[in-house]
């Protein structure tokens, strides 16, 4: 059984520090729901805040649409993954798992034959008996997700909880925590600042910034279709062009930039004049020359071959550099440095922004 | 020879014990290049290091108490007589505790100021936990640092006040025409005032509050190292606060709690001047009889005897508890 969350007008305050700004959101029953961002920018609060840790200074959390305020973290049909696990470490790999159902008073039998249902759902099965300690890195992810999952919450709350692993096993558990909410099919609220993670296993994911929801979208929009320049430099590898509008109309403005006048879709409706932003993602990039106003041309200052692609980086007219991704069939030879180099891009591929701020580098 | 000369033979055995480890630990190293003892150290070196721990070992730990526990096993005799013929090897003084040698009657006086001080020291110590542990709790995990560090210092300026200070501070606040009856009788609650030193609460208030710090600090030490997210976790499986305590601070806390209660039981069982100054009229602790046999009847022998099965009762208690509750004693010592 799974509830959807509501967050209406949520805030919260610390003193004078607004870790979440009005949070409004409405996450569906089943769902696989991500917050993403960079640290501090209150994904967790809001997690501390739906499982009954926080208060919201304003606003109201509701849980299958019925108000969470004044019910404490023991009386919410939530359960939460911590980032370090927090396993029992005096207990066993069953009591662990059974921790939840023994303070609801289940009987002995009746713990034994969950924590075997569980073992068996997170492929552990016989190793009830064991320690925490005796687990893998692994291993105790899974212990915590059948933890959490023994109580049958209706939202299980995680706070990267892959932060630990390495990548490989986070990759791997990736899968498996989206083969998870699948079969058990409540609800997942997910908190990370990992891209990748966000992008593969999420339904939706909400991009935050310093307390703000800037985005609220399944993967492929927030990455194609990002609403804020945060958005476009937060989420994947961007190439941002700050400049003014030199004209605009419905569907395209050209923004005129230090490289020149460049193409752009204009899915805000800026009109010439106002300050922008053209954003070209560098696998959109193509060598060679292209339609005027979308071609940039600037010095070579080095290229790194990754395998199955070759990033080329160019001069660009701040510090940071114009980061260009070439496939392996690009066909053009790739430059060298010092030479100069033209590039294009398909102005479909650009996307202008009123101006506003962007991620951390 | 007198038995109580063949101590002073130790030192020399021990000596030559380390002697020989210091000699023998190139051979029992199996490694060509292991420098031994003395080419490490160098002679001189060497010689002293073994000389001072023997030292330190032998004068001020062992030797005091194995001269008393040879002491406790001779009768008591004028100085004139000692070494002479009477100066025999006896358990005369042990049996002493149980059998009165007066009228060769069971000593219930002495027998039952042990189990007094005993049951009282169980009860200080139980009560001193009960205060302690929510203390250590709320400076460990709930409380601001700020605030912590007020009740450190609320905790610790009081014990720079002497002990007869304070006792007797408490005896002034217990009295007949004490602040407390006064207060009470003031607001009715009883006629005539209470005898709180006679029912003992001025033993018991003086006990525990003479060794909080000792209970305090071990338990802040253990539940200060409480992953709080543990606690959380605890919390957010539906646990209500009390069962957070049961299963997870408290076996996590197992360690200090073991070695705040061994500490204090011993200390208040051990105690001299609490139980004096604020003991009722009618109240024997045990200490103060070996007090008394030591500096009122000279009687060392005696009270070197009764302060020895004070000692091995508490040990033995204390390795019981221990084994109740499953802690290992190098855990209590961490």
């Amino acid at each position: 059984m799974s509830a959807g969350v509501e967050l209406d007008h949520v805030t919260v305050r610390f003193g004078h520090f607004t870790a979440v700004d009005d949070a409004t959101l409405d996450i569906k029953g089943g769902e696989f729901f991500s917050f993403l961002g960079p640290s501090g920018c209150g994904k967790t609060t809001i997690l501390r805040t739906v499982s009954g840790f926080l208060d919201p200074s304003a606003g109201r959390v509701r849980i299958g649409g019925q108000d969470m305020n004044g019910i404490g973290p023991n009386k919410r049909p939530t359960a939460l993954i911590f980032q370090n696990l927090a396993l029992f470490p005096l207990m066993t790999v069953s009591d662990n798992i059974t921790y939840g159902l023994r303070v609801r008073g289940a009987s002995k039998a009746e713990r034994m034959k969950r924590a075997g249902e569980l073992l068996d759902l997170i492929a552990l099965p016989d190793q009830g008996n064991k320690l925490v300690s005796e687990l893998s890195g692994g291993q105790k992810q899974r212990v915590a997700i059948a933890r959490a999952l023994a109580v049958q919450p209706k939202v299980l709350l995680l706070d990267e909880p892959l932060s630990a692993l390495d990548l490989k096993l986070r990759q791997h558990m990736r899968n498996e925590l989206r083969a998870i909410q699948q079969q058990v099919g409540i609800t997942f609220i997910y908190i990370t600042h990992d891209q990748g993670e966000a992008l593969t296993m999420s339904d939706r994911i909400a991009v935050m910034s310093d307390g703000v929801i800037q985005q609220v979208s399944d993967g492929k929009t927030v990455y194609d279709h990002p609403d804020t320049p945060f958005v476009a430099s937060f989420v994947g590898e961007n190439n941002p062009f700050p400049g003014r509008v030199a004209q605009a109309d419905s569907s395209f403005a050209v923004v005129d930039t230090a490289h020149g006048a460049l193409r752009g879709r204009n899915p805000k409706g800026l009109k010439a004049g106002d300050k922008a932003i053209l954003f070209v993602r560098p696998e959109s990039f193509r060598l060679g020359e292209g339609a005027g106003d979308a071609t940039i041309s600037s010095e070579t200052i080095s290229s790194a071959f990754e395998g199955n692609a070759t990033h080329v980086f160019l001069k660009g007219a701040t510090k940071k550099e114009i980061t260009v991704t070439v496939g392996r069939h690009g066909g053009a030879p790739i430059p060298v440095q010092g030479e100069r180099a033209a590039i294009h891009y398909e102005p479909d591929m650009g996307i202008v922004l009123a101006e506003g701020k962007m991620a951390r580098e | 020879m007198s038995s109580r000369f063949v101590v002073f033979l130790i030192p020399v055995v021990v000596i030559a014990i380390f002697w020989v480890m210091a000699k023998t630990e190139k051979k029992l190293a199996h490694d060509p290049t292991h420098k031994s003892f003395f080419e490490r150290n160098g002679t001189v070196l060497g010689v002293s290091f073994i000389l001072l721990v023997a030292f330190w070992a032998l004068f001020l730990v062992v030797l005091p108490y194995l001269y008393m526990v040879v002491e406790s096993f001779h009768p008591k005799l004028p100085p004139a007589k000692r070494g002479g013929p009477e100066d025999v090897l006896t358990i005369a003084q042990y049996k002493s505790f149980f059998i009165n040698p007066v009228d060769d009657k069971l000593n219930t006086t002495h027998i039952w100021a042990f189990a007094f001080t005993i049951l009282t020291s169980v009860l200080v110590t139980a009560l001193n936990f009960a205060i302690c542990y929510p203390l250590a709790y709320y400076m460990a995990q709930a409380g601001t640092a700020q605030k912590v560090r007020l009740i450190m210092l609320g905790l610790i300026v009081p014990y720079w006040v002497n002990e007869i200070l304070r006792a007797f501070s408490l005896r002034l606040l217990l009295a007949s025409k004490g602040l407390i009856n006064q207060a009470l009788m003031g607001m009715g609650f009883t006629e005539k005032p209470l005898d709180f030193l006679a029912m003992d609460v001025g033993l018991y208030v003086g006990l525990s509050y003479a060794y909080l710090l000792v209970m305090v600090f071990p338990l802040y030490n253990a539940i200060e190292s409480l992953d709080k997210n543990q606690i959380e976790a605890a919390r957010d499986l539906g646990a209500p606060w009390w069962k957070i305590h049961r299963d997870v601070v408290i076996p996590y806390a197992k360690p200090g709690i073991a070695s705040g209660c061994t500490m204090v039981f011993m200390l208040a069982a051990g105690s001299l001047a609490a139980p004096q100054f604020l003991g009722g009229p009618s109240t024997l602790w045990f200490t103060s009889i070996v007090y008394d046999f030591f500096f009122q009847a000279f009687n060392w022998p005696r009270g070197a005897a009764y302060a020895f099965i004070l000692l091995a009762a508490c040990i033995a208690f204390v390795m019981l508890m221990l084994r109740l509750f499953k802690v290992s004693l190098g855990e209590t010592i961490k």
